[in-house]
């Protein structure tokens, strides 16, 4: 199947104000939005609910428009153009399936407004179906299919006009858990194999972790981080990153010394070497982001803790331990031959130093 | 912060897209015109004459006279007591059919028949058999109980008779109410210690308090809008809408009636603003959601036996009161000799033109119909589906038109088309005809397609239309190809009601009407202003036999056409879901006892 060139996505300087329905105040629902998204490319719009994720997805679909700056599909400003005249396709939350058609009629309807001839249209949408593992099933109605497969349509559906760009809200938050995790392996080797741009609003960050070539993290209509999965997880620019996407520690420290970059920072009684993105001096109050997994429980040790919380949650043992007056949670994986520690008993915590990460320390 | 680019970006969205805007304008242009414009001259009218000039006079002089005050009065006191009772009374019959195991076959049928007859006859044939059966020469009152000078006339018969034509409404609209609440609710008040009877005063009743409101306002203003009851059983109790008809028919006033027009109008308008704006939304506020489980239904005999006595009675006393009008066609002379004849039904079609009637009414509404179905489906969809600056006028001046009498807007008409839009002679040439008899028929029935649109469109997702609309569509194949065969169901019920309604319609049409079309609603309310109940009951026969076939007609349709056959089969399911679940529960109880 050979799609036509993927488009990028420029968006400059978006904004989208919205009128709150009670206080009659006008707000920013998206605010001073600059993105660049490169062809092929697979970009994750990611934040929880009323960030604005939602909005500027349907901004570049043309359904909502923006109030300041311009929207570009490959190098043509689209503003003006209609969600019809616009090459985006878009998956959407409730798959929005024609129900008075077949899943045929569904994925042929955008390749008949095209004007395919008939023999093209049923031979792409053989091969679309095939490619979402849905050959056999044209003749059924949707809602004789299950949640993946109507997901499955909603996607061909989709694929097949070869937009410039696919959109998805939200796609998989109407599916269950374990389905879930599979579609969504699904539409990046799906996504891989056409080499399609793809902009995806989710606000699962799991999901958008493992699909994405980049995240962009939105709060309040703003963007907070842009960075690839490894980048937003290992270094968060604020503490409302670092805690949104997975589980964190912040410990407070305090900064010893700062050399080239490097900041040497006390945290909970142990010395730890940190980069720091700004610069810091001696004595200021910080903030060190350590992620659970990245500390260790023994009966020996530097540092001493006191256990409060013991709980199996199969693939890790949650703990909940006190250092002093600081309530620190450790992931300890694979517990299955560990030594378990019980509520109430004294241990000792260590950790990989390469793994704290430094935060100014917010107001 | 501006919104100025969003809000041009939108227009110019909007403006690339030349059906939809020329949709909007034929249809603004079409309000205007026929909704707007002639209630507007009647204000006018009211406050200017081109002798006296700006004026207080036609009120001064309306409100002067003993005859307009009274009428005032006793549309008022009709309007609340005809709401209170069909409140009552529509109330008892859906929380029967809700709440109550009547599960037998003869109850069923009654319920469907008391919630269809009022859809397929015209308004007023309760007053024919009213004055039939309890009038003075009435079977009951003179052969069954001998009494020979019983009045139905007046105030009673308009009561009886307009409750027993506005509470299947009411019933209606309750069940609906009823069937959204969330049996756990009552469950959990009965749970906690309450008996059925607090269960009712604590938890049912006040959710269905703004419910209740809201079908007392529809009943109260339905009945001060109606005609044709008071006029043929009223006597001389005046009502509002009658004494305007006499004021422009008789009295020849048309200042006076326009005046008299506006009272009725503000009534009825503010009416409709505090139902709308305020009950409607505190009803949905209340009553979100579906019932999330199959209610257990009240057994008790102390609760069934009553209930169900009280509703049969009244179910029959209405069936009796309809199978009235077509043995009337049959008898030689109502209330003397009851020897079966055809002779009726002869001088219908031999000496009074029936041929001609039907034919013209059955034209007319044929014609207006599919126009008004597919225009109330238009503005629903733009009114649920699409944004634009123009959206609050249409929405606002088709559900406006429900609140306008049709005696008012009859009037309106005559002064504002009798010699053209605003006495210029532009659109004059359709005053008289056919033409302007459609347009009445179109106007009067939008208001109810729409809303029956509107709910319909408010059930269907957005983002289908919506992604139609991004796979490529414009908004005339959207419309086409998507939104209309999903609200294929509500379209052809759309078409049907319309042509019901159109043909049953009497009101606004009896004062625009002229000697070259005869209507069978005209001719029935001749008739039976004569005291000919005979051919009054025929006329009256045949108009139903032709709207039932019509309703009968639009069911059959939309078994084999509407909605899909899966559709079809996911409802077979659900509905066998919900007897098994009442099996179940039935046999609980037998394990039980």
């Amino acid at each position: 199947m050979s799609a036509k060139a993927p488009k990028g996505v420029r968006l400059e300087h978006v904004s989208k104000i919205y009128q709150d329905p009670k206080t009659k105040k006008n707000f920013y629902a998206v605010s001073d939005c600059c993105l660049d998204i490169r062809p092929g490319s697979f970009i994750t719009l990611l934040g929880p609910s009323g960030c604005g994720k939602t909005t500027t997805l349907r901004m570049v679909a043309g359904f909502e428009s923006p109030d300041e700056g311009e929207i570009y599909l490959g190098d043509e400003p689209i503003n003006a153009l209609t969600p019809n005249k616009r090459d985006t396709a878009m998956v959407f939350q409730s798959y929005a399936l024609f129900p008075h058609y077949n899943v045929f009629d569904n994925v042929a309807y955008g390749l008949k407004l095209r004007k395919v001839p008939k023999p093209e249209i049923a031979r792409r949408v053989k091969d679309i179906l095939e490619l979402v593992e849905l050959t056999g099933m044209e003749q059924r109605m949707t809602n004789q299919l299950s949640g993946g497969q109507q997901q499955r349509v909603a996607l061909a559906r989709a694929l097949v006009v070869e937009p410039g760009v696919l959109l998805f809200d939200e796609p998989l938050s109407n599916l269950d858990a374990k389905l879930r995790v599979q579609m969504r392996t699904e539409i990046r080797r799906i996504q891989q194999k056409l080499g399609i741009t793809a902009i995806y609003v989710t606000h699962d960050q799991s999901e958008a972790m493992s699909i994405s070539d980049k995240i962009i993290l939105m709060r309040k209509g703003i963007i907070e981080q842009m960075g690839s999965p490894h980048e937003i997880y290992y270094h968060p620019v604020n503490e409302f990153v670092a805690d949104f996407i997975g589980e964190c520690n912040f410990l407070p420290c305090m900064v010893k010394g700062s050399e080239n970059g490097v900041v040497t920072a006390s945290v909970i009684g142990s010395d730890v070497q940190v980069e720091s993105d700004y610069p810091v001096k001696a004595g200021d109050m910080c903030k060190i982001v350590l992620r659970p997994e990245a500390i260790r429980i023994a009966e020996k040790g530097q540092i001493p803790c006191k256990v409060i919380l013991s709980c199996f949650m199969g693939s890790y043992q949650n703990y909940h331990v006190m250092v002093g007056d600081t309530l620190v949670k450790i992931a300890d994986n694979c517990p299955v031959n560990k030594r378990i520690f019980e509520v109430g008993e004294n241990a000792f915590i260590s950790f990989e130093k390469e793994c704290a990460h430094l935060l100014k320390a917010s107001k | 912060m501006s919104v100025h680019q969003g809000k041009s970006l939108d227009r110019k969205k909007l403006m690339g897209d030349p059906v939809l805007v020329t949709t909007i304008v034929v249809l603004i242009a079409f309000l205007t015109v026929f909704i707007v414009y002639p209630l507007a001259i009647l204000l006018v009218d009211a406050f200017y004459s081109s002798d006296t000039g700006v004026t207080l006079d036609f009120f001064r002089n309306s409100f002067a006279s003993f005859a307009f005050r009274r009428a005032i009065g006793n549309t008022l006191k009709i309007g609340a007591v005809v709401g209170l009772l069909s409140t009552f009374i529509g109330l008892l019959f859906a929380y029967v059919e809700v709440y109550v195991k009547v599960r037998t076959r003869f109850m069923a049928g009654l319920f469907k028949v008391v919630s269809m007859l009022p859809v397929v006859s015209p308004p007023f044939v309760l007053s024919l058999s009213m004055i039939m059966l309890f009038g003075k020469a009435g079977i009951v009152t003179r052969h069954l109980l001998g009494i020979y000078d019983n009045s139905v006339y007046g105030y009673w018969g308009i009561v009886i008779v307009q409750t027993m034509t506005f509470f299947p409404v009411c019933y209606m609209m309750f069940r609906g109410l009823l069937k959204n609440i969330d049996p756990s609710m009552e469950e959990a008040s009965r749970d906690m210690g309450a008996s059925r009877m607090k269960v009712f005063t604590s938890v049912t009743f006040p959710l269905l308090l703004p419910g209740i409101g809201n079908a007392f306002l529809v009943t109260f203003i339905e009945s001060i809008a109606d005609f044709a009851n008071p006029m043929i059983i009223g006597g001389s109790y005046d009502t509002l809408a009658t004494t305007i008809y006499l004021q422009i028919t008789g009295a020849y006033d048309k200042n006076g009636a326009c005046a008299m027009a506006v009272v009725l109008l503000m009534i009825t308008m503010a009416m409709f603003v505090v139902q709308k704006y305020y009950l409607e939304s505190k009803t949905a506020a209340t009553l979100t959601g579906k019932a999330s489980r199959v209610r257990m239904l009240i057994e008790d005999r102390s609760v069934a036996v009553p209930l169900t006595i009280l509703c049969s009675m009244i179910a029959l006393f209405v069936i009796i009161m309809y199978a009235c009008v077509p043995f009337g066609a049959l008898f030689k002379t109502w209330g003397r000799d009851f020897t079966l004849t055809t002779k009726w039904f002869e001088q219908v079609f031999n000496r009074y033109k029936g041929f001609k009637a039907f034919w013209d009414s059955f034209r007319l509404s044929l014609i207006a119909s599919p126009i008004t179905a597919l225009l109330s489906m238009i503005i629903s969809y733009l009114v649920v589906k699409r944004k634009f600056k123009a959206k609050g006028y249409i929405e606002l001046v088709s559900m406006l038109a429900m609140a306008v009498p049709g005696t008012v807007l009859g009037i309106g008409y005559i002064r504002g088309f009798a010699g053209g839009m605003f006495r210029t002679g532009f659109l004059q040439s359709i005053y008289g005809t056919g033409i302007i008899l459609v347009i009445v028929f179109i106007v009067r029935s939008l208001p109810t397609g729409t809303r029956s649109g509107i709910s319909a469109l408010r059930q269907i997702d957005k983002s289908i239309e919506e992604s139609a609309y991004d796979m490529g569509a414009g908004s005339l194949k959207v419309f086409t190809s998507v939104t209309l065969p999903l609200i294929k169901d509500s379209f052809l019920s759309g078409l049907v009601t319309a042509f019901v309604r159109s043909i049953t319609a009497i009101s606004a049409i009896i004062l625009l009407v002229t000697p070259s079309y005869l209507l069978i609603t005209v001719q029935i309310n001749e008739f039976a202003e004569k005291g000919s109940y005979g051919l009054a009951c025929a006329f009256a026969t045949i108009l139903i036999v032709i709207t039932y076939g019509a309703v009968l007609l639009m069911n059959l349709f939309i078994k084999f056409f509407g909605t899909s056959r899966s559709q079809r089969h996911a409802d077979k399911e659900e509905k066998k879901m919900i007897r098994e679940a009442r099996r179940a529960q039935g046999q609980e109880k037998e394990a039980l006892s």
